[in-house]
């Protein structure tokens, strides 16, 4: 149990940084997805599930998909833009 | 290059001025499952008697703690609303004039293959399902409205994912999806009004508790959580239209 929660801590200790350090929105985004799921998983080893669930479907989900919908737009956006100029 | 240089010297006294603050936190933690407080200790002992809701953080969320979440609900309500106000059709909106360009498509979308197709719509069905379970047995195992709402709402974007646009659209554009998010919202109100009927404060689980473990148990901790899951399946769903409206007006060549 100690191994498995110390584990998991590292883990999220990795890819907190991680997150920080991709520069690329999309690649971010997917960094991000999993994050939210290492520390759901972080969530459940130390006993709340209910948490785990709720930072399941809101951090490595909802967050991630609203974050990617508005780069979809914003690329959409640019090329209809470029259309208008030509 | 003064100002990178400054930058660091500013960084580095605060990082570690940080880290001993944390560290001597850290110190003073009990050990994991240690803590005790009067009120987790309550509804520890007291929560599956008192409201036969063998999930005692739903019993917190929607009863015990019940209008803390009703306004959490509300922020949720308002930001959907926020978004919907910025990115309403405005005139001279530049999707009103790029349809004049619909036929010179800049850039192919690529069409999904088969086996995302296939992985996809199977995955609807049983994230479908998932998210209902998710949102009615809050009251007995961990999850609850919140969560099963959020599955259901996913469960739209995937069929866009798939590459079922017209689908994805008919789903979300359809008006039964702003009834659900205004029902929600508005439903956890009236569920808690409801408690006026027989002369209780706001948000008493005034209902028949049932028998602890069944389905239809806990009185009202189960409807404000079917009403909670409407209200997030409504609102995430009508976030995912407002975000795509555009792009599938082109993607969908209507």
């Amino acid at each position: 149990m100690q191994t498995l929660a110390f584990t998991i801590l590292v883990f999220v200790a990795i890819a907190a940084p991680g997150v920080v350090l991709t520069r690329e929105p999309l690649k971010q985004c997917i960094a991000l997805s999993f994050y939210g799921l290492l520390f759901a998983v972080l969530f459940f080893v130390f006993h709340a599930p209910d948490v785990a669930l709720s930072q399941m479907t809101a951090g490595a989900v909802i967050l991630p998909a609203i974050l990617l919908l508005a780069l979809v737009r914003m690329q959409h956006r640019d090329r209809s833009r470029k259309v208008e100029r030509q | 290059m003064i100002r990178a240089w400054l930058r660091s010297w500013l960084f580095l006294p605060a990082a570690i001025g940080m880290a001993g603050l944390l560290w001597w936190a850290y110190r003073a933690l009990p050990q994991v499952g240690d803590s005790r407080s009067l009120y987790g200790d309550y509804i520890a002992t007291n929560a599956v008697g008192e409201r036969h809701a063998t999930d005692t953080v739903n019993a917190v969320t929607y009863d015990y703690r019940g209008i803390d979440t009703l306004g959490e609900e509300f922020i949720l309500f308002a930001s959907v609303i926020g978004v919907l106000l910025l990115f309403r059709r405005q005139p001279g909106h530049p999707a009103d004039t790029s349809e004049a360009h619909e036929d010179e498509q800049i850039e192919e979308t690529i069409p999904p293959t088969d086996t995302i197709r296939v992985t996809m719509q199977g995955m609807v069905a049983v994230m479908v399902v998932f998210g209902m379970y998710i949102a009615s047995h809050g009251q007995l195992t961990p999850g609850g409205g919140f969560q099963g709402g959020v599955i259901l709402a996913t469960a739209a974007l995937v069929v866009y994912l798939g590459g079922r646009v017209d689908t994805f659209k008919r789903a979300v554009s359809h008006p039964l999806t702003e009834i659900a998010e205004a029902l929600g919202a508005g439903g956890y109100a009236l569920i808690g009004a409801s408690a006026f009927i027989v002369g209780a404060a706001f948000l008493t689980n005034w209902l028949p508790l049932g028998q602890t473990g069944q389905l239809i148990s806990s009185g009202t901790i189960l409807l404000i959580s079917l009403a909670v899951g409407l209200e997030v399946t409504g609102g995430f769903a009508l976030l995912m239209h407002a975000y795509l409206e555009e792009v599938i007006k082109q993607e969908g060549g209507e």
